[in-house]
């Protein structure tokens, strides 16, 4: 029902919508990524996974166009990134909520910056609300919410702005292991019905394999592409299935064969 | 900040600062402004009367008797604030009046009580400084974590070797931080005290120099005074600075 | 941080059961007004009891003083002394307010202004700038201005300070969050750093204000007797302690209301998270 794969071939570069071309990084001491060349096709979603310090975090980061690179360039649909772009879209590991505002303008508020009127940004605001699940949330403020509904309002402000390429910085690194569960499938859901391209970072090797088409394994620093995986899993069966199907269960050992050595 | 690429250190901008001085104290613009240097000049042969040497031992004096009374007392409370819930609700109140009440207003109360003199400064030292040592101690000794507690008694540590070899070393990092911030108060209670007594040590100086327009002599005073300050609040920094590789840990 | 840590609710975990009675304990778990009234009950006991020893000649019973403060308030010549010394240090503290937050957002946003004026707003911080009031005596004379310059003088390094590390420090996520949706440096300022300090700045607001209700009273104590300080000194001079402690408590519980006012009035305006329910 489902095999592993190693993709060999180059997707055709029509498909591609986020496309990273030799990119290097270097902190005044040390090299963060070295010569990164990454393809992101388009209504897919890619994981960027590999051990902590490897610089995924940051890969993400010069893709939404929050940190230079020192060397090499990325282009979304054809263009060069020189900062944060409104087709792409960032999910913060730390929510990154105003905690001073409520959740209704905590999920306009990248509409309210680009000048939309309140009524619009407002309907449009409750909608993606809805769609994570928090009708009702709206007057409340982050500290009444747990940390799974603080991410989910972190999610449904990248969506309101309506971007194509939503970055996704390990959301659910802070929330605990039952709402990341139930998170992680509202996420595959969310996929199917939204059709974006999402960049995915987690340090989670199930996780990965449980929500991505692609997986992409970085090596330890400096961060070079040392892996790319395709997990091919009916994601049609239920989310149990899937947890115990001998596919899903062979792509993670495999990860965990090829990352096994970068632990000490 | 960086300058054509090289780090000019922070506090560098002080020169300039002092540079300014200077140029204003020459320009003679303002009379109550000598210049910078003439200001230096007379604080080093300031600082080699006796009169001045005298001042700076009552001051110093009065300074550390009343400081040294608020580290012991606000330490002391504070610990009890933060252990028993009691001592807290019964003292809470005034320790946070008094953190940020108008001291100054006391002073006069002060000099009918203890007398025109030292005792009067002693104690306006001790007032100045004592609440905010008393409520960083109190957050400290509250943030030490429980576990830590449970683990000294479940190795069999007795109440005694509890407080003096776990909770008050996990408490320092704010108990120093409290007298840093003490010590800063103390220095203006010092003055406070000083300028309102007015006859004893720095006080006294202060009067005679602003009342026979001495200017080059004031402000010699008051460099003394804020480099000493600055030294003292510098001092305590550099400690705290050794105890917080654990305050991060903790 | 200068702000002094004031922490509100008691870590539970560290306080050991208590000895005192267990139903009184709970009653005044449950009501913590009881302890505060119960803590100022005893405190007016002792300060009546040390009165009525006397531990000094010039020590009068809490008694005569609350009587001496009615007394004061009925004659109207408290409200008189607090018209003449509230203005300078409104004057003082609105000037410094503007000036200091205004100052202290440039210093946070400019390495070049940070660079030239966080050094000097540190020593300004740490020493005693009460020194320097018998110099303004001279040039300003003895009138408002030159006590408005003594407020100033005191009030203005802590909120410069507390607005510039407000600013410096404000959370590098949520100015990310706003650059990656595209906002301008602008909108980055208005929208997520003034607000993200706004709780820092106010702290520095209080603290100034308390250092500027310092620095009137020192400054009627010292240039001229006027307002509260003129209360004050002439009580003192014809020996009558209780109408002077009245002065004297009454500056203190003034001071004590309008910080604890303002402090409830920054909970409600800015701080969503400390509100309650």
């Amino acid at each position: 029902m489902a095999h592993l794969a190693v993709a060999e071939a180059a997707i055709p570069a029509s498909e591609t919508v986020v496309a990273v071309r030799g990119i290097c990084k270097r902190y005044s001491e040390v090299e963060a990524l070295r010569l990164i060349d990454l393809d992101f096709p388009r209504g897919k979603l890619t994981t960027l996974l590999g051990p902590s310090g490897c610089g995924k975090t940051t890969l993400l980061k010069i893709i939404a166009g929050l940190i230079a690179a020192s060397s090499g360039e990325v282009r979304v649909n054809g263009k060069p990134v020189t900062g944060p772009g409104p087709e792409r879209a960032f999910v913060f590991q730390d929510f990154a909520l105003m905690p001073w505002a409520t959740v209704m303008r905590n999920v306009a508020f990248g509409l309210e910056l680009q000048g939309m009127g309140k009524a619009e940004r407002q309907s449009i605001a409750r909608n993606y609300i809805a769609e994570v699940g928090l009708t009702g949330f709206e007057d409340k403020y982050p500290h009444e919410l747990s940390g799974g509904m603080r991410q989910r309002v972190g999610l449904a402000r990248a969506f309101a702005v309506n971007a194509e390429v939503l970055l996704l910085d390990e959301p659910f690194s802070a929330v605990d292991e039952q709402n990341r569960r139930k998170f992680q499938e509202d996420l595959l859901r969310l996929v199917d019905k939204e059709r974006k391209t999402f960049i995915f970072v987690t340090h989670s090797i199930e996780e990965a394999v449980y929500v991505s088409d692609r997986i992409v394994l970085l090596s330890r620093r400096p961060g070079r592409v040392s892996q790319i995986i395709e997990p091919r899993i009916d994601r049609t069966a239920s989310p149990d299935a899937i947890r115990r199907d001998q596919g899903y269960l062979d792509t993670v050992e495999e990860i965990w064969q090829g990352l096994k050595h970068y632990v000490d | 900040m960086i300058l054509f690429g090289y780090r000019v250190p922070m506090m560098a901008s002080l020169i300039v600062w002092c540079v300014i001085w200077e140029v204003v104290g020459r320009s003679g613009a303002l009379f109550l402004i000598p210049p910078l240097s003439s200001v230096l000049v007379a604080a080093f042969a300031m600082v080699q009367t006796a009169t001045w040497q005298s001042a700076a031992l009552v001051t110093l004096h009065s300074f550390s008797v009343g400081m040294a009374l608020a580290i012991l007392v606000g330490i002391a409370l504070g610990v009890l604030m933060g252990r028993f819930k009691a001592v807290d609700d019964l003292f809470g109140i005034w320790v946070n009046i008094f953190v940020s009440a108008p001291l100054s207003a006391l002073v006069p109360v002060l000099m009918i009580l203890f007398g025109i003199g030292e005792t009067t400064v002693i104690v306006t030292v001790f007032l100045f400084a004592v609440w905010i040592i008393v409520l960083d101690t109190r957050a400290g000794i509250q943030h030490v974590p429980n576990s830590l507690i449970e683990m000294g008694r479940s190795y069999g540590a007795s109440p005694f070797a509890l407080y003096g070899k776990i909770v008050l070393l996990a408490a320092l990092p704010e108990i120093l931080a409290g007298i840093r911030l003490g010590l800063v108060r103390g220095v203006k209670g010092v003055v406070i005290g000083q300028l309102l007594v007015s006859i004893i040590g720095y006080g006294e100086l202060f009067e005679l120099y602003s009342r026979s327009f001495d200017m080059e002599n004031f402000w010699a005073l008051t460099i003394i005074l804020f480099a000493a300050a600055m030294l003292m609040s510098a001092a305590i920094e550099h400690v705290e600075k050794k105890v917080d590789y654990y305050a991060g840990v903790r | 941080m200068i702000a002094p840590s004031r922490v509100g609710g008691p870590a539970p975990a560290v306080h050991p059961p208590e000895g005192l009675g267990a139903s009184l304990g709970r009653l005044a778990s449950r009501h913590p007004v009881v302890w505060r009234l119960s803590s100022l009950v005893l405190f007016f006991l002792a300060w009546e009891i040390a009165g009525r020893v006397p531990i000094s000649y010039a020590f009068p019973t809490f008694s005569a003083t609350l009587v001496a403060l009615v007394s004061m308030m009925a004659d109207g010549s408290l409200f008189v002394a607090y018209g003449s010394t509230l203005q300078p240090l409104v004057i003082g503290i609105a000037i410094s307010g503007v000036v200091g937050v205004v100052l202290g957002i440039v210093m946070g946003l400019s390495r070049m202004a940070e660079w030239l004026a966080a050094p000097l707003f540190v020593v300004l911080q740490a020493a005693p700038m009460a020194a320097l009031i018998p110099l303004i005596t001279f040039v300003y004379g003895i009138g408002l201005l030159a006590k408005t310059l003594a407020v100033i003088m005191l009030a203005l390094p802590v909120i410069v300070l507390n607005g510039y590390k407000a600013v410096r420090n404000a959370n590098p996520s949520l100015v990310a969050m706003c650059r990656s949706f595209q906002g301008t440096k602008l909108q980055q300022i208005a929208k997520i750093i003034v607000p993200d300090a706004s709780p820092v700045i106010f702290a520095g607001l209080r603290l100034g204000l308390a250092a500027g209700f310092i620095g009137v009273i020192l400054a009627e104590l010292l240039i001229t007797p006027t307002g509260i300080g003129d209360l004050i000194t002439y009580h003192r001079s014809v020996a009558n302690y209780a109408e002077m402690y009245a002065a004297v408590v009454s500056i203190i519980l003034v001071s004590t209301l309008t910080l604890a006012a303002l402090e409830s009035f920054e909970t409600r305006l800015l701080r969503p998270e400390k509100r309650r329910g």
